[in-house]
């Protein structure tokens, strides 16, 4: 299943990711400042291209290396946004339009219209919009449904954050001249969905660095005169965060390995449903067993915790997707039920 | 760092994919005349004229060896038949353990002879095996067990109790564990024995459970003559050879699907209401037992590679008992039905799972020596 490529892909974002996402980064990244370092290196090596075709001079990789990259994101809160520029690149892919160079691009999404080439509307809690140079969007009118890149600089962005401290802007577009548009066969339905696969994968990663700290925690922290993992009652906690941990794993690169054969609904949908039940376990036990250290802007656990509880809402919650689900279950039938699991088609 | 599992997504080879409809033909035929409270117990329910239509179909043993009868397939066509049986609400109960472990295990230590004379058995359907491990004063503490077995020329003198040793009265054969002798090391001085349960000064009384089932057992050894060849393995290796037993018991389909009639009973309840929060709940339902698949699924692949994931085995086990212990509360909150014996179909269901799901995070390992064993993996103790 791990290609040379995602090892690579891998062991690459794994070196620039512990070499640069410092907690210095990760505070000044909450204060407003771009990380450029961090971000030049990413761009350096590809990693926001691993989604675009060969032929349009990207690394033409798997959703399961974007899988990889995605969970990597959450395991250390890089206050980037590799993984929209991920997604960007792969919509961009799918319309034939290059990545344009130099450029940062988001995701917009919201009442948006298309008039003779130029874009009007408000895309909402745009993430990172405010550092992005470009969005792309999915324009759908009458069942027909255009593929849209236009610059952000021009527009008005509002300074919204998430309460990660991460940009979520609403920015107005006012007859903006879209820079590409392609006819495509696909609606904006398509964004929820990979955009759900995207948190997933970096729900997953930020719920493997719950476990991590509260471990290491659990191991250095005396009280009673020893190691507080010494206890069983911690011990039984902890294995059970560990647990959903390795759920939310598996459920991502299920997830994203469904995307790279034929992208049905049931394993994303699963997933976001999935990693948003382990959110609610797994953020409850770290920090019980962190304390009221665990509860202060210094120590670093709430850098993940505030993550999970902002993206367990974006692209459709939990319970967003579990109906969804469960409305195609109850229309298939009882007698369909198993053979959909098999299958992973719903 | 990352975590200590190792989980990877593994694919059906085609064909399973194959088998899959042909053991869900052979279902549909096979299973006209089971009854609904036999299909809710999957394996806890035992139908030996089944078993022998499985082991004729040649599933048995599917992933053993052809030089010992087996059909030389990979687990991951075995784990499609497992399943298959297991939503069907097959009745594999009877040769379910002997297919599952015993087999295996009689292949891996065994002598030529045990396999000569008792794999064929196994294979055809007719040959059952049970476990006897736990006792009255060893139960999560199973390095506490005393049942002795004395060399004595060339038999052992087998003294001592085993418990809750599930289908006893149905088995030809035991693989129990013994005290062969007493070692500093309290995982030490351990043989397991194939036990012909027709043996004199063996008796096997049932134990009824809260559901007024009889499905496990008292096996009381009294000078017990067991043949000094029916030692399996190493003397006083019994331990190790009981640990790496554990990764097959622990992983598999039947430690999430033990409830899984529920869920499709409860779409098809919701097929024809508009209820948003049971639409809700079915899906999120879904989403678990789509995960624990892929779980259970990664640790078979683990196994066809040779590897050890005991500690992954542990996980599914423990994320699959809560998840099926959680169906039947689902299934009342959703529908607020009484469960009764006598009722719809429905009713039916709930009633057996709503009482014997408290087994399901005992049986095989209980959640809090599971729990151990994870911790220990973090590096907790």
């Amino acid at each position: 299943m791990v290609s040379e490529t995602s090892q690579l892909l891998s062991d690459s974002v794994e070196k620039i990711f512990s070499d640069h996402v410092t907690k210095d980064c990760i505070v000044s990244a909450e204060k407003g400042e771009w990380p450029e370092n961090l971000w030049s290196e990413v761009v350096d090596n590809g990693l926001n291209l691993v989604l675009v075709p060969e032929n349009l001079g990207g690394v033409g990789g798997t959703w399961f290396d974007a899988g990889i990259l995605f969970k990597a994101i959450g395991r250390y809160q890089a206050p980037i946004p590799l993984a929209e520029n991920i997604v960007a690149g792969y919509l961009l892919g799918l319309g034939g339009i290059t990545y344009p160079e130099n450029s940062i691009i988001t995701i917009l999404d919201g009442e948006l219209d298309l008039n003779d080439n130029k874009l009007s509307g408000v895309s909402n809690r745009t993430p990172f919009g405010n550092h992005s140079t470009h969005g792309v969007a999915i324009i759908s009118n009458n069942n027909k449904s255009k593929l849209v890149l236009v610059p952000i600089l021009d527009s008005s962005i509002s300074d919204d954050k998430n309460i990660a401290l991460e940009s979520r802007n609403n920015i107005e577009f006012r007859d903006v001249e879209a820079l590409n548009i392609v006819n495509v066969d696909f609606n904006s339905d398509l964004i929820l969905k990979i955009g759900a696969l995207m948190r997933s994968c970096q729900i997953a990663g930020g719920l493997e660095s719950l476990l991590n700290q509260s471990v290491r925690y659990a191991n250095e922290r005396i009280q009673f005169g020893r190691p507080i993992a010494k206890f069983q009652a911690i011990q039984q906690e902890l294995a059970v965060l560990a647990t959903h941990v390795a759920a939310s794993g598996v459920a991502a690169d299920y997830a994203s390995s469904s995307m790279d054969n034929g992208g049905d609904e049931l394993a994303i949908a699963s997933a976001k449903s999935r990693v948003d039940d382990a959110i609610s376990v797994c953020a409850s036990i770290a920090h019980q067993v962190h304390g009221a250290i665990g509860f202060t802007y210094e120590h670093g656990l709430h850098f993940s915790t505030r993550r999970l509880w902002s993206w367990r809402a974006e692209y459709g919650s939990g319970t967003y997707w579990a109906k969804i689900l469960g409305e195609k279950a109850v229309s298939n039938g009882a007698n369909n039920f198993w053979p959909s699991i098999t299958s992973g088609k719903i | 760092m990352n975590t200590p599992f190792n989980f990877r997504l593994t694919k059906f080879p085609n064909e399973a994919e194959i088998l899959r409809h042909e053991v869900r033909e052979f279902l549909s035929d096979a299973l006209k005349d089971i009854p609904k409270e036999t299909r809710a117990e999957t394996w806890y329910g035992a139908d030996e004229n089944f078993s022998r239509k499985v082991g004729q179909k040649g599933w048995i043993g599917l992933n053993w060896p052809k030089e010992y009868g087996g059909a030389g397939r990979s687990s991951m066509e075995r784990y499609v038949i497992l399943e298959e049986m297991l939503t069907a609400g097959a009745p594999v109960g009877a040769h379910w353990i002997s297919d599952r472990q015993s087999g295996p295990l009689i292949i891996r230590y065994g002598s030529e002879k045990h396999q000569k004379e008792l794999l064929p058995g196994i294979l055809k359907g007719e040959s059952y095996f049970c476990i006897g491990m736990s006792e009255p004063d060893s139960g999560s503490d199973l390095a506490a067990l005393r049942t002795k077995a004395e060399k004595k020329g060339n038999i052992y003198l087998v003294n001592g109790t085993k418990l809750w040793t599930s289908g006893a009265h149905r088995c030809q054969y035991m693989i129990a564990l013994f005290k062969t002798s007493q070692e500093e090391d309290r995982h030490g001085g351990f043989s397991q024995f194939i036990v012909d349960l027709s043996l004199p000064g063996i008796t096997i009384r049932p134990i009824i459970d809260l559901a007024g089932r009889h499905h496990f057992n008292e096996v009381v050894f009294e000078d017990v003559e067991v043949p000094e060849d029916m030692l399996i393995g190493t003397e006083g290796n019994g331990w190790n050879q009981v640990t790496a037993e554990l990764a097959l018991e622990r992983s598999g389909p039947e430690r999430y699907l033990s409830s899984y009639i529920l869920l499709q009973e409860l779409v098809n309840e919701f097929s024809n209401k508009n209820d948003d929060e049971g639409v809700v709940e079915i899906g999120r339902q879904m989403s678990h037992l789509t995960t624990l698949r892929q779980m259970s699924v990664s640790v078979a692949g683990m196994l066809d590679q040779g590897e050890n994931p005991a500690l992954e085995a542990s996980v599914v086990k423990d994320l699959g008992a809560v998840f099926e212990q959680e169906l039947p509360n689902i299934a009342h909150r959703l529908m607020g039905l009484e469960p009764d014996s006598n009722g719809t179909d429905f009713q039916r269901y709930l009633a057996i799972l709503t009482q014997i799901s408290p087994s399901f995070s005992l049986r095989g390992g209980t959640r809090e020596i599971l729990r151990g064993i994870i911790a220990r993996g973090l590096g907790l103790r």
